[in-house]
């Protein structure tokens, strides 16, 4: 289970998120919707610790960590939850020094230690899981969007984390390369993967997404099941935010011509 | 054999010899401990507490800021005079690192911070520590930016360690120089000088181009065409 608890970020004077509280179930995908600037990308930072809360309390499985203004979080309680947890990014990150497989062998090589042929087995195994064990050998530079993307998700899933945490993961690819990513990531929710994403991207969120968050200007406006908060939302803002993006979504389509 | 031709190759194996004891030493040694002052300093300038920051800022500042052949005289010349007195190649080879380190700290500065931050998220996010991300990810895709820069300083150093002349060194200027006290022959013996280090630069640079088509097999940041 990964709860949040009256989680606050304050960048400066601006309090990006208002005391947020949600709690997710082992095995579940949850969609964080909402306007840019309105916190989800701080959310998910926030759930690995790229961005230490400002107040609040975390718990992923086991690990709790709780957080004071002012105060500074030991590194290695840092490391103890970044380590139940894995990140994919909007522009991929993969490392462009290292093969695709060499990405997915990084943190088991270099973080949990263990010995390269037993890394490379289980790369290879996570490559084929997200199609891409041909390209195995690839520099990142060769690979379509959709393919980095793939391999990202590979890398991330690597040291079996509870979670897998997903900032935009389609939004920089074109409709077509998003469509594998959305694949596998379908493939990974039904197998029962935990995961939490910040997506714009209606067709990844209603595809795969049992529960929708929907956050705006750092506050939980409305959370439920998808099919209530897309179809049928109970805010007039989570209508209005909804309504904005499917007329967006078709007029991407009627643009492109699909 | 024309008077010019045979003198050349009489001193050559006098300037090669100076070369190989004095010239190559000193550049190797001098760019090797230079490059590690050059990474502490820009360690210290990037990530460093305040007070220590200031300190390498002030460094940076003297050792660039002023000529290296005054560097060289401040150390072996100057430095008896508050009782540190220091052998010609100790002190020749104290005067390029501190120069190298300088000049490379400024290089290797701007190079880390060109690496996208989105490679530091990538590597906390699989669990990485701040060295393990600097050591696996950050330095290897900055060294591959920096080998153009510090190739011109390196090639630069080959050049100035002639300076070491003047504190008497005997590197291969040196020699050069000596022969010319017997021979008068000036303009043989320094043309001779020119072409060798002219040679010795050549080398670098055909080792400099290698090295470049070996690191960019990869291609560059990832960013543009995320």
């Amino acid at each position: 289970m990964i709860g949040l608890s009256n989680i606050e970020k304050r960048f400066g004077d601006n309090l990006v998120l208002k005391g947020v509280t949600v709690t997710l179930d082992e095995g579940s995908v949850t969609a964080l919707v909402g306007p840019s600037g309105g916190g989800k990308s701080t959310l998910l930072r926030c759930i690995n610790l790229l961005e230490i809360p400002t107040s609040g309390s975390l718990r992923i499985g086991d690990e709790t960590l709780a957080f004071h203004p002012g105060g500074k979080v030991p590194a290695k309680d840092i490391q103890r939850i970044r380590l139940q947890t894995g990140m994919v990014f909007q522009n991929f990150q993969l490392f462009p020094h290292r093969t695709a497989i060499e990405n997915v062998m990084e943190g088991l090589v270099t973080v949990l230690k263990w010995p390269e042929p037993r890394a490379r087995e289980r790369a290879m195994a996570l490559l084929e899981k997200v199609g891409m064990a041909e390209k195995a050998d690839a520099w990142p530079a060769t690979l379509s969007g959709g393919q980095q993307q793939r391999v990202a998700i590979a890398r991330a899933l690597a040291p079996s984390p509870r979670v897998l945490l997903c900032d935009e993961p389609t939004s920089a690819l074109d409709p077509e390369l998003a469509q594998e990513v959305v694949d596998v990531l379908g493939q990974l929710a039904r197998e029962g993967t935990t995961m939490v994403m910040a997506t714009h991207d209606l067709r990844l969120a209603s595809k795969i997404a049992q529960e929708v968050v929907f956050l705006d200007a750092g506050v939980i406006v409305e959370k439920g099941p998808a099919s209530v908060v897309f179809d049928n939302p109970e805010r007039a803002r989570t209508k209005r935010f909804i309504a904005s993006l499917r007329q967006e979504e078709a007029q991407k389509e009627a643009g492109s011509g699909v | 054999m024309p008077h010019w031709l045979q003198l050349m190759l009489e001193s050559l194996p006098t300037l090669l010899w100076a070369a190989l004891i004095f010239t190559v030493p000193l550049t190797l040694l001098s760019f090797a401990l230079g490059l590690i002052a050059g990474l502490v300093t820009a360690l210290i300038r990037l990530f460093g507490p305040k007070p220590l920051v200031a300190l390498v800022r002030f460094y940076v500042w003297i050792f660039r800021g002023t000529p290296l052949l005054v560097q060289l005289f401040l150390i072996f010349y100057g430095l008896p005079s508050v009782g540190i007195l220091l052998d010609a190649f100790p002190a020749a080879l104290i005067g390029f690192t501190l120069n190298i380190g300088a000049y490379t700290s400024e290089i290797i500065r701007a190079v880390i911070g060109s690496v996208p931050k989105g490679q530091w998220e990538a590597s906390y996010s699989i669990g990485m520590t701040w060295s393990q991300a600097m050591r696996r990810t950050i330095l290897p895709q900055a060294g591959r930016v920096a080998v153009p820069p510090l190739s011109n300083t390196f090639i630069s150093l080959v050049k100035d360690t002639s300076l070491a002349a003047a504190i008497t060194v005997p590197e291969m200027f040196q020699a050069a120089q000596r022969i010319v006290a017997t021979t008068y022959e000036p303009l043989i013996l320094y043309v001779e000088a020119a072409a060798l280090y002219l040679a010795l630069s050549s080398v670098l640079s055909a080792l400099q181009a290698r090295l470049e088509v070996r690191l960019n097999r990869y291609g560059g940041f990832l960013e543009a065409n995320a």
